[in-house]
């Protein structure tokens, strides 16, 4: 018999119940909560006279629609200008207080975009299964759990039974060899995933990353790329836990201790797929062949290396494909076969779960340290996942690098990434984005997002325009 | 939930793919806190001319007459044909709210994204895959045909087009019987409370560290 994949030990160790109909009941462990998706489901529980199955499994924070500006954060949640974001996050509050939940709130030292801050304080832990309602959710398997996004229906569920009806999935390995050249990121490499399965390319599909590029990586890279499996299709990334990840998670504030942590990384260890385990799905990819990546289209597949130009309709002999081509080029105001250096850029939003967490910040920093935005540029954002990456990074001075150069340095949240808040694009406007969707008006009415690495984002912020960070690397 | 057993409607066009879950229902209509009321801004960037927003006055708002659901031919439409892929992106269950308060029951498309196709059912719609080719050829009848109408049997899991024939789907037994049924798919799960408890226990005792901690 073939050994097991993660995938399949994290399912196998959390099956409560198989129904007769092929899906089964699964326990979860962690329930991550933020105000957009959960207001909902509360009042669902209400209305049918539940309660919480287990309040100890759930955390909740403020991230979504909250105001980054300083300014307007310091008045706390009845400054809060738009009134109907107001509602949601005192929404959320209340539902906590009321539950017992606990909440890192808007202002609190804990506060921060929901996937920065469960591994930052050992909420998500290897081995666990973790939801949230939250398509990015994806993000925590880098740390070897099983983690998807859920809907406001499936919130409600885990919050009353601490379990998901779920169907198993496929086994997807994508296995990067090889290693990264320098100025190519975690960011690159699943931007290339993407861009040669397509974004339907994993439906259906758990994947495991892996291979030496992975192995290479930081914890941080890891969830960087497990987070954007759901912009390949599939629900579920995950990394292997090895003693990076060992190391990442000792001491972090919910993390086990003492005895508990010895039994826990015993138990950790087991946590990879066997050598002889079977794939349903193989997709391999050369580190070396990976460069800086810039997507220019309305969907995370259409991402090319930052020295391409954009594709040429004309070229296309599928006629649907080509519909899909020329009705981005227009939306994104591009030409056939123009460079993807010559784009200008308006914006740049250097923020997200995708890549906002300290390591992130150092890589645009040491691209902007010394630098100017160009005049062209009207606004550069930089917005810390949470408040301890904040703080970190201002112990560090990054964020006089940043101002120095002319960006904003601001207060944790999702900001542009979504543009629920303020933050966001003007019609037309090109913005070089870190975060991980680049669909019509996701970061405002008529914007248009490329997404790049943070390195490729301060690179663009300082030359006005896309260009490959790698020149700069060899200026300095 | 609403129990969905057969329906009968007018079919409408979605003709592009990879339609995500913010071209179905934009952000800023995220902020609500009630289930119901998204119909209105359904495809909102698509629909209208102008840029929408929450609590606004919908009923003045200038229409895009390019898109297809503001075509006379395509009013009060319930069953929504679509492409590939369709409700890719964002896991909002705020799509599904959008598109059955606006009147949809079905879907038919090849393809969807995991997420939001869980979502409908527990929604008390019904999103169908066809292959691509018979998808394709209701495009084409619809297109010729005004008043082109469907009749979707989910017990009998056929459609039945307007000449007689019909078209089998295939559908996941639980999900068919949820929806045959109506049924809440928490008081189902809650039939299991001492399989749930059981394994808790045992849990506990193997992995304590994911108890407590967070309290
Ligand atoms: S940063 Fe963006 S992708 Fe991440 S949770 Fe917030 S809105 Fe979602």
């Amino acid at each position: 018999m073939a050994g097991k994949t993660l995938y399949d030990k994290l399912w196998e160790s959390h099956l409560v119940t198989e129904l007769n109909d092929g899906s089964a009941l699964l326990y979860i462990d962690r329930h991550l909560l933020h105000e957009v998706t959960s207001p909902q489901a509360f009042e669902g529980l209400r209305l049918a006279n539940r309660q919480p199955w287990r309040i100890d499994a759930n955390l909740a924070t403020a991230d979504h629609n909250i105001s980054t500006e300083t300014t307007e954060r310091a008045g706390g949640v009845q400054a809060i200008a738009d009134p109907v974001s107001r509602i949601q996050v005192q929404t959320l509050d209340d539902n906590c207080a009321e539950y017992g939940i606990v909440e890192h709130r808007m202002n609190d030292a804990g506060q921060g975009i929901v996937h920065v801050i469960g591994p930052e304080q050992g909420a998500t832990l290897p081995g666990m299964t973790l939801v949230c309602g939250d398509s990015h959710t994806a993000t925590h398997g880098a740390l070897g759990a099983l983690a998807h996004g859920i809907g406001t229906s499936e919130v409600e569920h885990v919050l009353a039974t601490q379990c998901l009806v779920s169907q198993k999935m496929k086994n997807m390995l994508v296995r990067v060899d090889g290693e990264l050249g320098a100025g190519v990121t975690a960011k690159d490499v699943v931007l290339a995933v993407i861009g040669k399965i397509g974004t339907a390319g994993a439906n259906g599909c758990a994947i495991e990353f892996g291979g030496q590029v992975i192995r290479d990586m930081t914890v941080e890279g890891r969830m960087t790329v497990c987070n954007m499996a759901i912009e390949a299709g599939a629900r579920v990334g995950m990394v292997a836990v090895d003693d990076k990840t060992i190391d990442y998670v000792k001491g972090r504030d919910y993390a086990p201790k003492g005895d508990q942590w010895t039994a826990a990384v015993s138990a950790w260890q087991t946590l990879h797929s066997d050598a002889d385990a079977e794939f349903d799905v193989l997709v391999e990819l050369q580190g070396e062949d990976i460069e800086p990546q810039v997507s220019w289209g309305t969907s995370p597949e259409m991402v090319l290396p930052v020295g391409a130009r954009v594709p040429d309709p004309e070229q296309i002999t599928d006629a649907n494909k080509r519909d899909g081509v020329v009705r981005a080029l227009d939306y994104m105001g591009l030409q056939p076969d123009q460079a993807l250096v010559d784009i200008p850029v308006d914006r740049v939003f250097i923020g997200s779960c995708t890549n906002s967490r300290i390591e992130d910040l150092r890589a645009a920093a040491a691209v902007a340290e010394g630098r100017q935005v160009a005049e062209s540029v009207k606004q550069v954002l930089i917005v810390p996942g949470s408040q301890a990456v904040k703080k970190q990074a201002e112990a560090e001075g990054l964020d006089k690098i940043f101002m120095a150069a002319g960006m904003d340095w601001r207060e944790p949240g999702c900001s542009m990434c979504l543009a629920m808040n303020a933050d966001r694009l003007g019609t037309g406007e090109h913005c070089a984005s870190t975060s991980n969707r680049n669909f019509e008006g996701r970061q405002g009415n008529g914007g248009r997002t490329h997404l790049v690495s943070p390195a490729m984002a301060a690179a663009a912020a300082v030359a006005g325009h896309f260009i490959d960070v790698r020149e700069l690397m060899a200026e300095a | 939930m609403k129990k969905f057993t057969t329906h009968s409607g007018l079919v409408a066009p979605m003709d592009r793919a990879n339609v995500d879950t913010d071209m179905i229902i934009p952000k800023q209509f995220l902020k609500s806190i009630k289930r119901s009321g998204f119909g209105v801004n359904l495809f909102d960037e698509l629909r209208y001319e102008d840029e929408g927003l929450p609590d606004q006055d919908n009923s003045q708002r200038p229409l895009n007459m390019d898109f297809p659901l503001n075509w006379p031919r395509y009013e009060g439409a319930s069953i929504l044909l679509a492409r590939d892929n369709f409700g890719c992106g964002s896991s909002r269950e705020h799509a599904p709210w959008a598109l059955e308060d606006y009147g949809f029951r079905v879907v038919i498309a090849p393809s969807y994204a995991d997420i939001f196709f869980n979502n409908c059912f527990k929604n008390g719609m019904l999103p169908i895959i066809l292959n691509e080719e018979i998808v394709n050829d209701l495009f084409v009848e619809m297109n010729e045909q005004e008043g082109f109408s469907l009749t979707v049997d989910l017990a009998a899991q056929t459609i039945a087009r307007a000449n007689g024939e019909s078209i089998y789907f295939e559908v996941e037994a639980f999900r068919k019987k949820c929806l045959l049924d109506g049924l809440d798919e928490i008081g189902l799960t809650l039939q299991h409370v001492d399989a749930i408890k059981g394994f808790e226990q045992n849990w506990k005792q193997s992995c304590p560290w994911l108890f407590d901690a967070l309290s």
